[in-house]
């Protein structure tokens, strides 16, 4: 299958390039009100970021990886440890960073159109500009015929491509994910993944993806990052070795049987451990 | 009064629906007037029961109120109403809605102001009028800042209470967008809680009707509260009855009309 093509050529030039982002001895811990507990979400987590890169993060529910988005993000500063983006420490929310959550972000009270430009009102970026950039999202993500409709009329995945849309018009050159198709259904998902990936060759943005979904992780990402029940680390990092434009289609592929396998074998007890430690009795 | 205010909202709410089905129309006004007729029968009904010219009728209100109507003294008070609570009700909500924001943004100081907000709310403020009248002295400023302290709690409460409600993913996403305190709140923040502001205008603004007519009443030479005083003291009952209907039916027409606005926001946005 071609499709399924060797390993990216790029890869070995892509290791030289200084790296998109990088965390080095990132933890987080988190002090419970009214108390001295800390409960330690994450790390000691180091990773780098290539440039360009497609990096899926997989691990049990809790384990941190909003956490990790977060930092990320510049949303909260790690505990300890430093986290750098082009090459500068993260404090605040970086320039050239943006982010798409799980839950539904787009505003009820502004039309697609109006939502899809918001961040670039704010930027103090001409309406010319604003104007071709909005055209361009919105023709992308396939929502022309809704450009007046407000999100209330909008189906789940409709929003969700509103705020791809929103972030994609900033231009951001590091894009994080958190979920962002985890209320909707599988059909769809796989819909959605095609389009992120369409989007990521097309502007050349480094990629982070967090989810749940083996499949999702497989499919989308050069490389996905396997963690760990909480403190969550990075358990694995496996290369995927797709081509850059592999689509949906690559779930047919035995390779990517082997490839989710591959994942699930190293989550499988990591997950475990997270219902153990969970309790089973009821509450 | 404030029965027969909330009675013809639910009606209104009931109805609004059948707007597009066929004799809508119909369907719309014909309940409002059954209910009106309903009120003026038992209204009547009332007047019979009582000792004589306790209550007066529904006719000899409405014949007092078109003959004050007629007098340029009854617009006087009504002009001198009228501006103290336009001044009580912006102010209300001016103050209330910064007051409402920042004790949502600073949540220590909010979680601390909120039952002493309460508390004082709980007050009855008349008790506290011989305090306004020292700070503003007899006329019109006393009066507004009555109106403030019936309007300005309820409307601060109600700002604080949505912003706390809404949902964390409006404010990451003002974050991640890179937006001043300042902006993330004219921006999303205020858009994101319109239709409990307008709620909050809308109780507020009978608060402050209120407070005003209670200051008229108390320290005032002009104004409908100080009219109706006035005729309490002569048991002019006719003419309390019809500064009463003035008033039922002023509150009614502006609540209905905040009602439709706050629907209709609610209605674009629903879904959130």
């Amino acid at each position: 299958m071609t499709v399924l093509a060797m390993a990216s050529r790029d890869a070995p030039k892509a290791a030289v390039e200084p790296p998109a982002a990088s965390l080095r001895g990132v933890t987080r811990h988190y002090r419970f009100p009214g108390g001295g507990k800390t409960l330690h979400a994450l790390g000691p987590i180091d990773l780098d970021l290539r440039q360009g890169e497609f990096f899926s993060v997989v691990g049990p529910s809790g384990c941190g990886k909003s956490t990790l988005l977060d930092v990320l993000a510049g949303l909260n500063p790690p505990s300890e440890g430093t986290a750098s983006f082009e090459g500068k420490p993260i404090a605040g929310v970086p320039d050239g960073i943006g982010v798409v959550f799980q839950e539904d972000a787009s505003f009820p009270w502004l039309t697609v159109e109006a939502n899809v430009a918001f961040g670039l009102k704010r930027a103090g970026i001409g309406q010319a500009e604003i104007e071709r950039r909005v055209d361009y999202a919105v023709g992308f993500m396939g929502l022309r015929d809704f450009r007046q409709s407000y999100p209330a009329q909008l189906s789940g995945g409709m929003r969700q491509r509103v705020c791809i849309a929103r972030t994609l018009v900033l231009q951001p050159r590091l894009i994080l994910l958190d979920e962002p198709f985890g209320a909707l259904d599988q059909q769809t998902r796989l819909i959605m993944g095609d389009e992120l990936l369409r989007l990521w060759r097309e502007t050349r943005a480094t990629v982070l993806l967090i989810t749940h979904s083996l499949d999702e992780a497989a499919m989308l990402a050069d490389r996905v990052g396997v963690m760990s029940a909480r403190p969550g680390l990075f358990i694995d990092v496996i290369e995927t070795g797709w081509s850059k434009d592999r689509d949906s289609r690559i779930v047919a592929d035995p390779r990517f049987g082997e490839m989710t396998g591959r994942i699930w074998e190293k989550l499988r007890a990591e997950t475990m451990k997270h219902m153990q430690t969970q309790g089973a009795g009821p509450r | 009064m404030a029965s027969k205010a909330m009675a013809s909202n639910t009606v209104a709410s009931k109805t609004l629906p059948s707007q597009t089905l066929p004799g809508g129309a119909l369907r719309n006004i014909v309940p409002p007037i059954v209910l009106a007729l309903v009120l003026i029968l038992c209204w009547q009904g009332l007047h019979l029961a009582t000792a004589s010219g306790a209550i007066s009728s529904p006719a000899a209100t409405l014949a007092r109120l078109v003959v004050l109507m007629g007098s340029s003294r009854f617009w006087l008070d009504v002009a001198e109403t009228g501006t103290a609570f336009l001044w009580a009700l912006a102010l209300s909500i001016v103050l209330g809605i910064g007051l409402g924001v920042v004790l949502a943004w600073l949540r220590p100081v909010g979680e601390v102001m909120e039952p002493i907000l309460v508390t004082f709310y709980s007050l009855p403020k008349v008790t506290l009028y011989p305090l306004v009248l020292l700070i503003f002295g007899l006329g019109m400023p006393a009066k507004v800042a009555f109106g403030i302290m019936h309007g300005l709690v309820p409307i601060t409460l109600l700002t604080r209470n949505a912003i706390s409600q809404l949902k964390p993913v409006y404010l990451r996403t003002a974050k991640v967008m890179r937006l001043s305190a300042f902006e993330a709140v004219r921006s999303v923040v205020l858009p994101a809680i319109i239709p409990e502001l307008v709620a909050g205008i809308r109780i507020g603004f009978s608060l402050s009707l209120l407070g005003v007519l209670i200051g008229e009443m108390f320290a005032s030479k002009r104004g409908l509260g100080f009219t109706a005083v006035n005729a309490m003291g002569l048991g002019d009952l006719d003419t309390i009855m019809a500064i009463g209907l003035f008033l039922a039916l002023f509150a009614v027409l502006a609540n209905g009309g905040l009602l439709s606005l706050e629907r209709a926001i609610r209605h674009r946005s629903a879904g959130r």
